[in-house]
């Protein structure tokens, strides 16, 4: 049955709420092979999966466009439980195991081997008893399959995690149906032993007839193994590749490579700009952030200058600003205006006068329950003792309800936040409206340098420009020295003066903003040290 | 994963603190309380047999990860009313106690079920929702059986009723079924009388509660009990599978609370269930068990150990301070404080664990 | 009618029920030969004495550390102040200022101890608060019998030593707080202005400390603690403060109670002291972690008036004493209504 075509996308398409993601998507997939499937971050990746296995976050938002053909039949599947039924297995980023159970245990988990007792005719199918020497059998032949070492009796708590993901795609194989294996990022948490061990039994799979998407960041794995190469840039397919006819830089450049004109709102003004002295330095910076581990960081900020720091999704760009702000445990030293600054203190840098906005917004940036006037000001009411009048002589301070009214409209009318009154939950309000509400929290400090993280995650086109353009003037206007972090390359470099990579927990290399975005996606994919040291090897 | 003596020690320790000083207090006390070995012996096969069953009734709800089900009082005021109808139609011996549990069948199930709707909306804290609610229920126990009985439920015995015509006396005598099972199979040992009638039923549902945790059902229990999103991403259906577990726990309670009454011979008809309840609940914790993990073990080792202190400490007061209300203020003390100990070590244990699974996302630094 | 649903909806059913059976207790009354001023001036008694109990439940609700129901520790300090004030044989308003002198330290250390404990089991609050006062009840049930208190009006007669269940305050500070202004109306119509004077004063001083810079942090750690965190706030010891002041809120409640009620109650009778005091301020439409001082008043007023109105409207019109039931049934039932409900804004 070689080369008979299992999976096709005609012409897919989707947008959530006017905000196209993506476009005319179109491949096929043959039986028994292997799709390598890369892109940025935000490139339309999980969205194309997210459609694929009927993700109910695709029909609640008003479905999507075009065909997907399974076996030359249409299929539109309305929940991943019909995907599961038409044989497309998927393996997502964060694992969905029991930890308390076994991996044989997970492995067959809902869909355990019973047997019949007389009890099931008064209470139904689910008091059949388990099997569990089938069940134990069962597990066996899908680690065997994989080819993996994996105990079946292991508890999944106590597995190094390489074993949890050798124990979900076991799960998958287990399904008698899966013919389609969507493996998202499966690389990312495994040492270079696992992921090697993954690949082959991946090429063993495929070998067995089963097909494979493979979703990944590494792009030499994504060499290794694919028989075809999509690379998905701003939700369109730009390039397919076949791996022996191209190489690393070909697709790296593919990814992040885009015109740059329209793009950028730099004007000679901008690149004539001077930096001050040195404002900040960073050095041997380490964050214990969950999932953005800062290993060891080196920088040296100017006074005045916005600073970008970019880099793949988990690479640890949001640690930075995160540890220096005291939010995570953190060591090393970082020196502010010639004063070191505590770490893991969170009052510390914002005495001294740095201010931050959170990437999580609505997590740790906004109390959404309270007013907007009540969000603008109360990190400054603590930092600065402002917004406070003395009562009783002097006895005490209370809030001071006229200052803390006006400052909030000052900030509702210089930002245009689009709002009824700043006695308004800020829980009503937009995304756009609810940055922008994150901004006048830093702003309302007064700060002289300002951590931007992610400022335009999650919310609509318009707003975007607006939040990046009043960065640029708070910029302009105060001198404030801003380090902005964003996972938007174009983005930084469309503001920025020079821009950070951040690989792995490291500084992969400083660029004035004005380098190409090839020069960026290499430091990214953390190519380049590691062709350089090949080179002089 | 190799651990140390020393590390295997005081995970032991830690483990079973609780058991542990229970059995210091009562090596302490038992000599103090001048009690025969027969007596204490004789008490505590009498009590094994008397409360067993209503401390296995909570096994299951743990299992599925809504840890201790305070809402089992619900399955005792069921027991409760059953008990009361065979009480007025003078349905004797072990006739009566089954047709009691017939009756308070459907109760049961109809209040599980109740419980169960009402936990799934409170997820996260399920404990504090399941007290409120026997609180909650008791109020409702108490207008159907004080206003409702003799009035709209007709109830012939005139014995049964309040003197103003209608409402339940405070105490109903069950002299009809008074030790039914107990003594329907029972032998002596060396002068100690032993139920075996009683015991063999608490076997069978001991073998019970280890078929069913074999079953698909008990397996999708532990899973939604250690995971609810990734088993509801694998199909299990969270919800009732969670009310499932409370309608067993809470028709067992009532099969446990008539056991228990037809032992005592006598019901208090406010107070039996409230007190079922928090005994119950006592006697598992000091056998060891937590809030998530509880096995057939901790229920009778929880039993000897919580009833040895509840019938020496008095005595052992009376004799030690000359007070036999220190005594009793004492085992009063400890039923709660014993709970209380649990559940922080519990909360304690599952902040611990949290941050520790946060660390395993971290990369290795 | 688009305005009468959001209403509701804001409300919620269970207080709209409870607000028109109150009103309806109150409309049926002259009917069935109950007296209108008694039963105002009682609730208006009752909603003075409990009003502090209530107001405590607001700091830690505030702070995010749920409902306490752990009260039983602020009033046992305040049970200590009290027999201590007994003891020293003090009267009038400085029998009662010496017993708060003497409870609101006891209360201070009795919170923070408290406080470290639930600073611990985040997310696990309530129950453990619940299992904390009992067995600390039950554990003064054992030292009532052996603190060496020796005032004959105290102590077991026959045994002459071991604390009574039961302890009058005639004759030393009995309405000592409620009595000052009060003034009477007619034979039935009693009006402890002092004690009101009291509850607004606390209520006032709650109110500025909630404006504080400290209230204001307090507030926003309930709301959302990694905000707090990130702006510069020490979460557990805002959490650590409100749980100060609620014991101490608690202790100073008691001592209120006691001296319009005319008893001190020690063993058991602090036992569900916290849910009354729960429901109250449920009714009155705080949720598991907003609470308000208009809450406490609304609360405590409709609270108190039914738990009065009851058993003399009710027990006229069947014949049978119903109010027991009713408490239970309304305060139990609020409380199971605002577990339901709580929309977590954030999950972890």
């Amino acid at each position: 049955m070689e080369g008979h075509e299992l999976l096709r996308m005609e012409g897919v398409g989707k947008s959530y709420f006017g905000n196209r993601v993506l476009s005319n998507v179109n491949f096929t997939l043959k039986k028994g092979q292997i799709l390598g499937l890369v892109g940025e971050n935000g490139a339309g990746k999980s969205t194309l999966m997210n459609i694929l296995f009927g993700m109910p976050v695709i029909q609640e938002t008003g479905g999507y466009e075009g065909k997907i053909f399974i076996d030359g039949n249409e299929v539109s599947f309305a929940s991943p439980f019909e995907a599961l039924e038409a044989g497309v297995g998927m393996v997502h980023q964060e694992f969905s195991l029991i930890p308390g159970f076994t991996a044989a245990e997970n492995i067959v988990l809902n869909r355990e081997s019973t047997k019949y007792n007389i009890l099931v005719e008064a209470f139904g199918d689910r008091l059949k008893t388990l099997d569990r020497r089938k069940i134990r059998q069962r597990a066996e032949k899908a680690i065997e399959t994989l080819n993996v070492d994996l105990h079946p009796d292991m508890s999944v708590s106590e597995m190094p995690v390489g074993h949890k993901q050798f124990t979900e795609i076991a799960r998958e194989i287990d399904k008698e149906r899966t013919r389609l294996l969507v493996l998202d990022e499966p690389t990312a948490v495994l040492t270079e032993t696992e992921a090697a061990i993954l690949l082959k039994s991946m090429k063993k799979l495929a070998g067995l007839g089963i097909s494979i998407i493979f979703i990944s960041h590494r792009l030499q794995e994504i060499l290794d193994v694919c028989d075809t190469i999509i690379v998905l840039r701003d939700g369109e397919v730009v390039r397919e590749f076949e791996p022996e006819k191209t190489d690393l830089m070909s697709i790296a450049s593919a990814m992040v490579g885009r015109s740059i004109q329209g793009q950028s709102r730099r004007t000679q003004e901008d690149a004539d700009r001077t930096s001050g002295d040195v404002v900040l330095t960073v050095e041997h910076l380490w964050v214990d952030m969950p999932g953005e581990t800062v290993r060891d960081v080196n920088l040296e900020i100017h006074r005045g200058e916005i600073f970008g720091i970019g880099g793949l999704a988990g690479q640890g760009k949001l640690g930075i600003g995160n540890g220096i702000m005291g939010l995570y445990a953190s060591g090393g030293t970082v020196t502010f205006d010639g004063r070191n600054v505590p770490l893991n203190d969170p009052m510390a840098p914002m005495s001294m006068g740095i201010a931050a906005v959170s990437e999580d917004r609505r997590g740790v940036g906004l109390l959404l329950e309270e007013p907007i006037s009540w969000n603008i000001i109360f990190t400054t009411l603590q930092v600065q003792n402002r917004y406070l009048r003395p009562i009783l002589g002097g006895l005490v301070r209370i809030r001071d309800a006229a200052a803390i009214r006006e400052c909030a409209k000052h900030y509702i009318q210089a930002l245009e936040i689009k709002c009824v009154s700043e006695r308004q939950r800020v829980v009503e309000l937009s995304g756009g409206n609810q940055q922008k509400i994150c901004l006048a929290k830093a702003f309302a400090l007064e700060p002289k340098l300002l951590f931007v993280a992610e400022p335009t995650r999650g919310i609509d086109v318009g707003a975007k420009k607006v939040v990046l353009d009043t960065l640029r003037e708070y910029n302009r206007k105060n001198g404030t020295t801003i380090v902005m972090i964003s996972s938007e390359l174009e983005e930084l470099r469309s503001i920025c003066d020079r821009i950070a990579i951040v690989d792995e927990g490291r500084v992969a290399g400083i660029l004035p903003a004005t380098e190409p975005s090839t020069e960026f996606g290499l430091l990214m994919l953390g190519k380049v040290e590691k062709t350089r040291e090949r080179v002089t090897a | 994963m190799k651990y140390t003596l020393r590390e295997q020690i005081s995970h032991f320790l830690v483990q079973y603190a609780v058991p542990i000083i229970f059995v210091l207090l009562s090596v302490f006390a038992i000599p103090l309380s001048r009690f025969s070995t027969q007596y204490l012996v004789q008490e505590m096969v009498a009590r094994l047999a008397r409360d067993s069953f209503l401390v296995l009734s909570l096994l299951i709800p743990i299992m599925a990860g809504m840890g201790l089900n305070f809402g089992m009082v619900l399955g005792a005021m069921a027991g409760e009313i059953g008990l009361i109808f065979i009480t007025d139609w003078n349905v004797m011996g072990i006739q009566g106690m089954l047709l009691a549990m017939i009756i308070s069948t459907p109760l049961a199930i109809f209040l599980g079920w109740m419980c169960g709707v009402i936990l799934n909306k409170a997820k996260g804290r399920e404990m504090v929702t399941s007290f409120i609610l026997g609180f909650f229920m008791n109020g409702v126990y108490q207008l159907v059986v004080l206003y409702g009985f003799g009035n709209i439920i007709p109830i012939k015995n005139p014995a049964l009723v309040l003197s103003r015509g209608f409402g339940i006396r405070n105490v109903t005598n069950l002299a009809g079924i008074r030790h039914c099972l107990d003594d329907l199979f029972s032998f002596n040992v060396m002068g100690i009388t032993i139920p075996a009638a009683t015991f063999l039923v608490i076997g069978a549902f001991c073998l019970f509660i280890t078929w069913f945790s074999r079953t698909k059902l008990g397996q999708d229990m532990r899973a939604v009990g250690q995971d609810q999103e990734v088993s509801d991403s694998t199909g299990i259906p969270v919800e009732r599978t969670r009310i499932i577990s409370i309608v067993i726990s809470t028709v067992l309670a009532c099969y446990g609370q008539i056991i228990f009454l037809q032992n005592i011979g006598t019901m208090n008809t406010y107070n039996s269930h409230e007190q079922a309840g928090m005994f119950a609940i006592a006697s598992l914790l000091v056998g060891g068990a937590s809030v998530s993990r509880a096995t057939i073990p901790n229920v009778f080792l929880g039993v000897i150990l919580f009833h040895l202190m509840f019938v020496v400490s008095p005595m052992a007061g009376k004799y030690l301070i000359g007070e036999a209300q220190l005594g009793e203020f004492f085992r009063v003390f400890v039923s709660y404080g014993v709970i209380a100990i649990a559940l922080v070590l519990y909360s304690w244990r599952r902040h611990k664990e949290r941050e520790r699974a946060r660390r395993s996302l971290r990369g290795a630094a | 009618m688009e305005r009468i649903r959001s209403f509701i909806d804001a409300a919620g059913w269970p207080r709209i029920i409870i607000a028109l059976f109150l009103l309806g207790l109150f409309v049926v009354a002259p009917f069935v030969q109950v007296r209108l001023d008694a039963s105002i001036s009682d609730t208006l008694v009752r909603f003075g004495m409990n009003g502090v109990m209530v107001l405590a439940m607001v700091p830690m609700v505030q702070a995010g550390c749920g409902l306490n129901f752990g009260l039983p520790l602020g009033i046992i300090a305040g049970l200590l102040g009290a027999i201590t004030s007994i003891e020293l044989e003090l009267t009038g308003i400085l029998g009662v200022l010496v017993a708060m002198c003497i409870a609101i330290p006891i209360a201070a250390v009795f919170g923070w101890a408290y406080g470290l404990l639930l600073n611990r089991v985040k997310g696990g609050e309530m129950m453990i608060a619940t299992y904390v006062g009992f067995s600390s009840v039950a554990f003064m049930c054992i030292m009532w019998l052996l603190l060496p208190y020796k005032s004959p009006n105290m102590v077991w007669g026959y045994a002459g030593t071991g604390l009574r269940t039961t302890i009058s305050v005639d004759g030393y500070w009995i309405r000592a707080i409620s009595d000052f202004l009060s003034f009477q109306q007619g034979k039935y119509f009693y009006f402890p202005t002092g004690m009101f004077l009291f509850l607004a004063l606390l209520c006032v001083l709650m109110w500025l400390f909630m404006r504080t810079k400290t209230g204001t942090a307090m507030t926003t750690v309930g709301s959302n603690p990694d905000y707090a965190r990130a702006s510069g706030v020490d979460v557990d010891r805002m959490r650590t403060i409100s749980v100060i002041l609620s014991t101490v809120l608690g202790a100073i409640g008691i001592i209120v109670y006691q001296q319009s009620f005319g008893f001190i109650q020690l063993y058991m009778g602090p036992f569900y002291m916290a849910f009354p005091a729960v429901a109250s301020i449920l009714i009155g439409g705080a949720s598991v972690n907003k609470a308000t001082i208009l809450n406490v008043i609304i609360g405590t007023i409709l609270f108190q008036g039914i738990l009065t109105m009851t058993p003399s409207v009710i027990n006229s019109i069947v014949q049978t004493d119903m109010s027991e039931v009713v408490r239970i049934v309304v305060s139990n039932g609020m409380i199971l209504y605002a577990l339901t409900r709580v929309v977590k804004v954030k999950s972890r």
